[in-house]
């Protein structure tokens, strides 16, 4: 077994890749700088990203995968789920050592994961879209926080754009601490540097004074439509787990 | 603006509109034009209600008053109750300013009958009207058609609505004489079968002139109201059939009875909420839209009614044994699709992942097969599958019994499709 170590981008993964097809490596385990290990006696090697070799392997990966393919290991990679590192490399390699196309695959443990990460990534994607509740704030900006699981904001670039093209947004991840915003024109990303006093949810001095009056209205709009002979908990929850709530307008 | 008056308007006029089911917000194809405000394409459901059903459009009525008398309507005429109407322009307004803040996809507006139909149905499109042309909104809108509304609000109503209605109310021509005196079938057959001709002949207009106007793209829908009338199954069933087929509605919606008035027409008020039964139908009705199932094979004379303890697809099977066990590396589709524990998704993966050799229990599980129902129906590569000759019977006592506690602490929860 031998243990790899990459800086956690994209390139670096792929730098790693071109190594263990240099040196034949069969039996590897990659991980990000900074992930302890329990392995005592193993090889360890350091990967230095190396943009060339990166894009190497992705020119390789092109021409064994469709554009869609290729998207999702970048999709998987981007997501920041932990250690999920040698099931990419695994889907990567799978990819280059069989004789054709094998996304469809499904009978291959990389393939599944990966197309399991896609599931993930999407719901989560599908959850910021719906969930995302936007506060007015003095400047016209329509501003929201988020703590998404995984890490789908730039995912979530396209969707906005075309929904609320007329009005200025702020979309905040709040534990990543990095945030997109347009300004009617463009999409940017950007991070901010907030007070301790003052946290990136802290913003209702900022409101507009008829912010409260829809929020008042939205909370009993909520009230009013559910059936209490219908009252059906575990469903509600299984909709909405209980961890997106306290960013639900309705729900606080 | 009198945020007291407005929230107690709210309060009534959302109250009232609940019971309306059918609350997607998908079909259309709408796009945001000229730097506007929203789009309607994607069917987002942005809350879900304490009792689990998708909170995804501002569903309310114009007004609550109404000049008949439906038995099974908290807004009927004799029902003593607080009633209000909103202006057009306070629509409008809660409209954009739930929708910039990401609250919902759209507005979903229906209205009790004051004065009569056209002039009600004249106001409703006001509001469709304003949203478009004064706030270039591309949200989704769905309007519920009133029946007996003139031919030319009927076609102004589709140039701005995404989706259209006109609810059935009974699955019955009987029950509706029976609950409600005032209307008539007919009168809501006619606006659908001009709707459908109308939005038939636009899509082929859009066809030639891609600069044709959009008419309802998301197409029409209609609700029936389950359990008020004895209508069983196979006629529910088969109406929702008729209307699939006959009118090219997009989505019949079931709506379990929920008591709300004392009438002896009526159940009972402390009748439960028929909600096991209303799933059973959803499910029926996903078997005919997307499972290649004939109405008749689902529920017929024989078997008028849906089996409320096992859903309509195993209940298939097990009185069709003799189409089984079906073999997943080599059957096709339309036969994947019929065995019960698998569903849409994993079909396709199954037919997808064969191709890279055939595959075992293992895979199938990955795959998101549910094995302790397909079991009984399938063979696989592997020597062991089920070799008891069983019969549907036992088959289905042994699946109960598997999922018995599950099933019965889910009993009134159960609302997953397969
Ligand atoms: S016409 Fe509509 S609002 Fe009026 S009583 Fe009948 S169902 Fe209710």
């Amino acid at each position: 077994m031998t243990r790899l170590i990459y800086d956690g981008t994209f390139e670096g993964l792929l730098t790693a890749v071109f190594e263990i097809y240099e040196r034949k490596l069969n039996y590897i385990n990659l991980q990000k700088i900074g992930v302890a290990s329990t392995a005592m006696f193993e090889d360890v090697i350091n990967v230095i990203t190396d943009n060339d070799r990166a894009s190497r392997v992705l020119n390789g990966l092109k021409k064994k995968l469709s554009a869609n393919g290729v998207q999702r290991v970048y999709i998987a990679h981007m997501s920041e789920i932990e250690n999920e590192e040698n099931n990419i490399v695994g889907f990567i390699r799978h990819a280059f050592d069989a004789g054709r196309n094998i996304e469809e695959d499904y009978g291959n443990r990389f393939v599944l994961r990966i197309s399991e990460i896609m599931v993930m990534m999407r719901r989560e994607k599908h959850r910021m879209e719906a969930f995302i509740r936007f506060q007015k704030l003095k400047d016209e900006t329509y501003y929201a926080v988020i703590e998404p699981d995984f890490n789908v904001l730039p995912l979530l670039i396209r969707h906005f754009r075309s929904r609320y093209a007329d009005q200025k947004w702020m979309i905040y991840d709040i534990k990543r601490n990095y945030g997109l915003y347009y300004d009617l024109h463009d999409t940017e990303f950007i991070s901010m540097e907030f007070s301790e006093a003052k946290s990136a949810t802290d913003v209702e001095a900022s409101n507009t004074e008829d912010e409260e009056v829809y929020q008042h209205l939205w909370k009993n709009y909520f009230k009013s439509v559910n059936i209490a002979s219908r009252k059906n908990t575990k469903l509600h929850v299984r909709h909405i787990p209980k961890r997106y709530w306290k960013h639900l307008t309705e729900k606080i | 603006m009198n945020v007291d008056r407005i929230t107690e308007k709210l309060n009534i006029l959302a109250d009232a509109a609940k019971y309306d089911v059918s609350c997607a917000s998908s079909g259309s194809k709408r796009k945001n034009e000229n730097k506007g405000l929203g789009n309607a394409s994607n069917g987002i459901c942005h809350s879900y209600t304490e009792d689990g059903r998708c909170v995804s459009l501002l569903k309310i009525l114009l007004t609550n008053h109404c000049i008949f008398d439906c038995a099974y309507c908290v807004s009927r005429k004799s029902n003593d109750i607080k009633r209000a109407a909103f202006t057009v322009q306070e629509v409008v307004d809660l409209t954009i300013n739930f929708y910039r803040r990401n609250y919902i996809e759209g507005l979903f507006l229906s209205s009790g009958i004051f004065k009569d139909a056209d002039y009600t149905m004249e106001r409703l499109v006001q509001v469709a009207k304003k949203l478009r042309t004064e706030n270039n909104f591309n949200g989704y809108i769905h309007l519920k058609t009133i029946p007996g509304a003139s031919d030319e609000l009927m076609r102004e109503a589709g140039l701005y609505a995404d989706r259209l209605s006109v609810n059935l109310e009974m699955p019955t021509e009987a029950g509706l004489k029976l609950l409600a005196p005032d209307k008539n079938r007919q009168a809501m057959i006619d606006p659908m079968a001009f709707l459908k001709k109308e939005i038939i002949q636009r899509t082929e207009e859009k066809k030639l002139f891609k600069k044709a106007p959009m008419f309802a793209p998301a197409g029409q829908s209609t609700q029936v109201i389950i359990g008020a009338t004895p209508e069983n199954d196979s006629e529910i069933l088969q109406t929702a059939n008729h209307f699939y087929k006959n009118f090219n509605l997009k989505r019949v919606y079931y709506s379990g009875y929920v008591p709300v008035l004392a009438d002896k027409r009526l159940p009972g008020l402390n009748t439960a909420v028929p909600m096991v039964r209303e799933n059973r139908l959803y499910q029926a009705d996903w078997l005919m839209r997307f499972y290649g199932f004939k109405v008749n094979e689902i529920v017929n004379t024989q078997q008028p009614l849906l089996d409320l303890d096992i859903d309509p697809k195993l209940g298939w099977a097990i009185r069709n044994m003799q189409a089984f066990p079906v073999d997943v590396n080599i059957a096709d589709i339309q036969m994947i699709l019929r065995v019960p524990g698998v569903g849409l998704l994993s079909a396709q993966k199954i037919i997808s992942a064969r191709k890279f050799g055939r595959l075992n229990w293992e895979q199938l599980k990955a795959i998101g097969v549910a094995l302790n129902r397909a079991k009984y129906f399938i063979t696989c590569k592997s020597n062991s599958f089920e070799k008891r000759d069983l019969t549907g019977t036992k088959i289905k006592q042994f699946i109960l019994a598997e999922s018995q506690s599950k099933y019965l602490k889910n009993q009134q929860n159960q609302l997953s499709i397969f």
